[in-house]
């Protein structure tokens, strides 16, 4: 017999609206109590929105919440907090240069009757939590020490201090190791023990049935439908809740025939800043060709966003080593001379380098190529809009106009905006570094067509990638790096999964 | 309703002037004249030299604390070399000064020492703040150093033409006021360098990573900033007939009123020259009539934090979501 489920939070008729914009529209969700939920969408559906409701960060909309059928309000996340409600941004919200314990307990810090802190106490208390979490940093590392992964654990410690009864995790594995997401995941199952209900978005389909007990569908701001049968529910009957529709979900690459050589690098090295006698980045030679699409992969910290961020001009006083475009060399200063001979760099991170979140898409997509939009010495926005309405059309961007503020897209939405950026410069050479970061299952396919589309146009383009399938279906060679320096090289007949693994680690 | 809210949003400034306007005008016949006008203006004109400077600066998400001494210098110099040249003893030579010579020569010591902050803050990354609180202090000490503590006076009509002349029935300042705010507009919204000032404050990291060059926008930044004060300075010692070497103290406070209550963004990245243009009539008009009506210089003062603090608020609610 199958036991009734225990609802322990329930949204109801949920409506949201930005200005014009339809974020939500007459939503209901049921989160069951001890339960790892999982709500899938494509980029835009609303799952951000609708997460920021039930943590009170948004207070305004229409429908209601009850918690354990009481009908709550919550002006601020401080409230939902008090209620047993935590919220784990993508973003994370730690003060670097505070220690874990401090982090922890900021904002609740203890104290003896003279306002005295008692540090000892927190010390001994966050030992505790993160002991809980299998974790056992020392309490006292400044947290701006700490890996993405170890941060993130830190956000769950604060949650577990407060004795979050439901944990809302908005993609917490998009930017950390496979390492770290197998601990992540043993902390879910931990906190499940503990009764605690989990609520959790994320565009890695794979990883989901490792930990999910139902999923629920959001579709253009809609709830579509939900799976309570995980044993027996497949990938693709995930994509047809998400997507509404059957999509091919295998990327097959299109053959291109190479043209010539584009891009060579030669002994590229870079040495740390503090050590000289120690590399980021060491001994680099590779070259890619016109139509080919080489795929970097590494692990963590092997140092494939240095590389990238060397060849662009990020470091030029430093690092060592010639870069040749159209078998020519070039020096290689700064970012502009990087774009001016043809390279283009779609950053890791799209908030933080990638956008200027206040601006219109119409800016940001123009920003490296001002140029094209200046007409008799002055910006012109008639030619800024038919640019960015060009690339809205042809990557299918989400957004009212193109006029809208780059903020107030949803984060796949925004990596499309930085994609748009790089192509209107017109790159010879294009560096991807995760491309696909946070996007759903249908823009990844938009974007390997997309990256295969580009290389058909003669461009040679490197993307760098930590999801091993990924990198497999959409490069025609794979070089791998570990350690700061290559230490395998595969085509696309002899690369498998293993080999590639192995190379990696070594 | 929505689109009634956000009109009233979108003007509230000009809603907040035209209020001012009218109450000063029912409780002073004074104030709605056309003498009363040109005189507000001709005082207004100074701080909006500045204060569009100073929006740029903030824009970038920096802030320059050295307008008023650098106001003070470079109308010194201009004075100085207008009345008495500059006289080279080791080299036994003496070059005397135009009005045109020795206005250009208060431009570029301000352009230059604008320069200099742009320099400390990209080369040596000493925070704006620091930067430019080292300027006002070092600027100060060179006003006085150059004029020997006394004002200079006596500079002739034609340099006098510049702060109290007039032309096609407008005040001369206001002409120059006028021409400064229109380049400014079209610099910020119409050109490549505007834009880039708007990206670097909106996200220097990103705005680094798309090829733009921070380090020269910025320096240009505080170089524009640098010559807009001289501009002001020059417009003040013409308007004196004297260059006072204790001129400008404090100026900084009124320009960075000015740019808060028109909306723009300390963080940076959001905010606009006409926005200034407003914030500094109203508080032009504020300043003026206060006098008008009598009001204890001591009040005044209060006041105009009333209004400053106000006026941010008014802004923190209208953009909740930013810090
Ligand atoms: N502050 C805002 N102002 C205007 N529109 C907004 C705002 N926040 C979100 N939106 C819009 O609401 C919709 C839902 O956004 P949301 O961030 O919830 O999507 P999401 O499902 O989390 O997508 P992703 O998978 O890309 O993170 C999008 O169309 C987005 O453009
Ligand atoms: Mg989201």
């Amino acid at each position: 017999m199958k036991d009734q489920p225990n609802i322990i939070l329930q949204a109801k008729n949920i409506t949201k609206r930005f200005g014009g914009v339809i974020a939500l529209d007459n939503v209901n969700l049921d989160v069951h109590l001890g339960k790892v939920n999982v709500i899938v969408g494509e980029n835009g559906a609303g799952k951000s929105t609708l997460m920021k409701i039930l943590s009170g960060v948004y207070p305004e909309y229409e429908g209601e919440l009850l918690l354990n059928n009481e009908q709550v309000n919550f002006n601020n996340p401080k409230e939902a907090m008090r209620k047993g409600i935590a919220i784990i941004h993508q973003e994370l919200n730690l003060i670097p240069y505070l220690s874990i314990a401090e982090n922890i307990f900021l904002g609740r810090e203890i104290h003896n009757a003279f306002g005295i802190l008692d540090s000892r106490q927190m010390v001994k208390q966050t030992k505790k939590l993160l002991e809980r979490l299998d974790c056992y940093l020392n309490p006292k590392t400044l947290v701006s020490e700490l890996r993405v992964g170890e941060q993130q654990l830190i956000e769950i410690a604060k949650a577990l201090l407060e004795d979050a009864k439901i944990v809302i995790m908005d993609e917490p594995t998009s930017a950390i190791s496979d390492t770290e997401v197998e601990s992540l995941f043993k902390i879910i199952a931990n906190l499940k023990k503990h009764n605690v209900s989990i609520l959790y978005i994320s565009h890695k389909l794979d990883e989901l049935f490792l930990i999910a007990d139902r999923f629920i569908g959001l579709r253009d701001g809609k709830t579509v439908g939900t799976i309570e049968q995980v044993e027996g529910a497949t990938k693709d009957d995930l994509i047809r809740l998400m997507v509404g529709r059957d999509i091919k979900n295998i990327y097959e690459k299109d053959a291109v025939t190479f043209g010539d050589e584009i891009l060579k690098v030669k002994d590229i090295c870079l040495p740390k800043a503090t050590n000289k006698s120690c590399f980021l980045i060491e001994n680099i030679n590779f070259s890619v060709r016109k139509g080919e699409v080489l795929g970097l992969f590494g692990l963590m910290g092997a140092g494939r966003t240095e590389l990238l961020e060397t060849l662009f001009g990020l470091h030029p006083k430093i690092m060592t080593g010639s870069v040749f475009i159209d078998n020519k060399e070039v020096k290689i200063k700064s970012v502009m001379d990087a774009i001016q001979n043809g390279m283009g760099l779609v950053p890791e991170n799209r908030k933080e380098d990638g956008l200027v979140l206040p601006m219109e898409i119409s800016k940001n997509v123009s920003m490296a190529c001002v140029d094209k939009v200046v007409k008799n010495g002055f910006l012109n926005s008639e030619l800024e809009s038919l640019l960015s309405k060009k690339y809205i059309e042809s990557l299918n961007i989400k957004t009212p106009s193109e006029k809208q503020l780059s903020k107030n897209l949803s984060g796949g939405n925004q990596q499309k905006v930085v994609l748009a950026k790089w192509l209107a410069t017109n790159p010879k050479v294009l560096f991807l570094d995760e491309p696909t970061r946070g996007i759903d299952v249908n823009a990844k396919n938009e974007i390997y067509h997309l990256i295969n589309t580009l290389a058909k146009e003669g461009l040679g383009i490197v993307v760098v990638s930590s999801e091993l399938p990924e990198i497999m279906a959409i490069s025609d060679r794979i070089l791998v790096l570990s350690n700061s320096k290559i230490s395998g090289e595969f085509n696309q007949g002899n690369a498998n999964e293993e080999a590639i693994m192995k190379a990696a680690t070594a | 309703m929505t689109d009634l809210k956000s009109i009233l949003v979108k003007f509230q400034s000009i809603i907040a002037l035209l209020v001012l306007c009218v109450v000063l005008t029912i409780l002073s016949d004074k104030f709605f004249t056309l003498e009363n006008g040109w005189n507000i203006a001709r005082q207004i004109s100074i701080n909006v030299c500045i204060s569009v400077g100073m929006t740029m600066v903030i824009l970038t998400k920096g802030i320059d604390l050295s307008v008023g001494s650098i106001l003070a210098f470079s109308g010194a110099i201009a004075a100085g070399l207008l009345k008495y040249g500059l006289e080279i003893p080791s080299m036994n030579t003496y070059i005397g000064f135009t009005v045109f010579g020795a206005i250009l020569a208060g431009l570029t010591v301000g352009g230059g020492l604008g320069v200099l902050n742009g320099w400390m803050i990209t080369r040596f990354k000493v925070p704006p703040f620091v930067a430019t609180l080292a300027m006002l202090a070092i600027a100060r000490g060179a006003t006085m150093l150059w004029t020997g503590g006394f004002p200079i006076t006596g500079l002739g009509a034609d340099f006098a033409i510049i702060g109290t002349g007039w032309f096609l029935g407008i005040p001369m300042p206001v002409w120059i006021t006028v021409i400064v705010v229109v380049l400014a507009v079209i610099l910020t919204k119409k050109t490549k360098f505007g834009r880039h000032i708007y990206a670097i404050g909106g996200n220097e990291s990103a705005a680094r990573l798309s090829g733009i060059n921070i380090n020269k926008i910025k320096t240009w930044v505080y170089a524009i900033a640098g010559i807009l004060a001289a501009v002001g300075g020059i417009i003040l010692t013409a308007r004196l007939d004297s260059a006072q070497p204790n001129a400008g103290m404090s100026y900084e406070l009124d320009s960075i009123a000015a740019v808060v209550i028109g909306g723009t963004s300390l963080s940076g990245g959001r905010g606009s020259i006409m926005g200034t243009v407003q914030g500094a009539l109203i508080i032009g008009v504020l300043n003026s009539g206060l006098v008008l009506l009598n009001v204890s210089p001591f009040w005044q003062q209060i006041i105009k934090g009333v209004v400053i603090l106000l006026a941010v608020i008014m802004d923190r609610l209208n953009h909740p979501n930013e810090d």
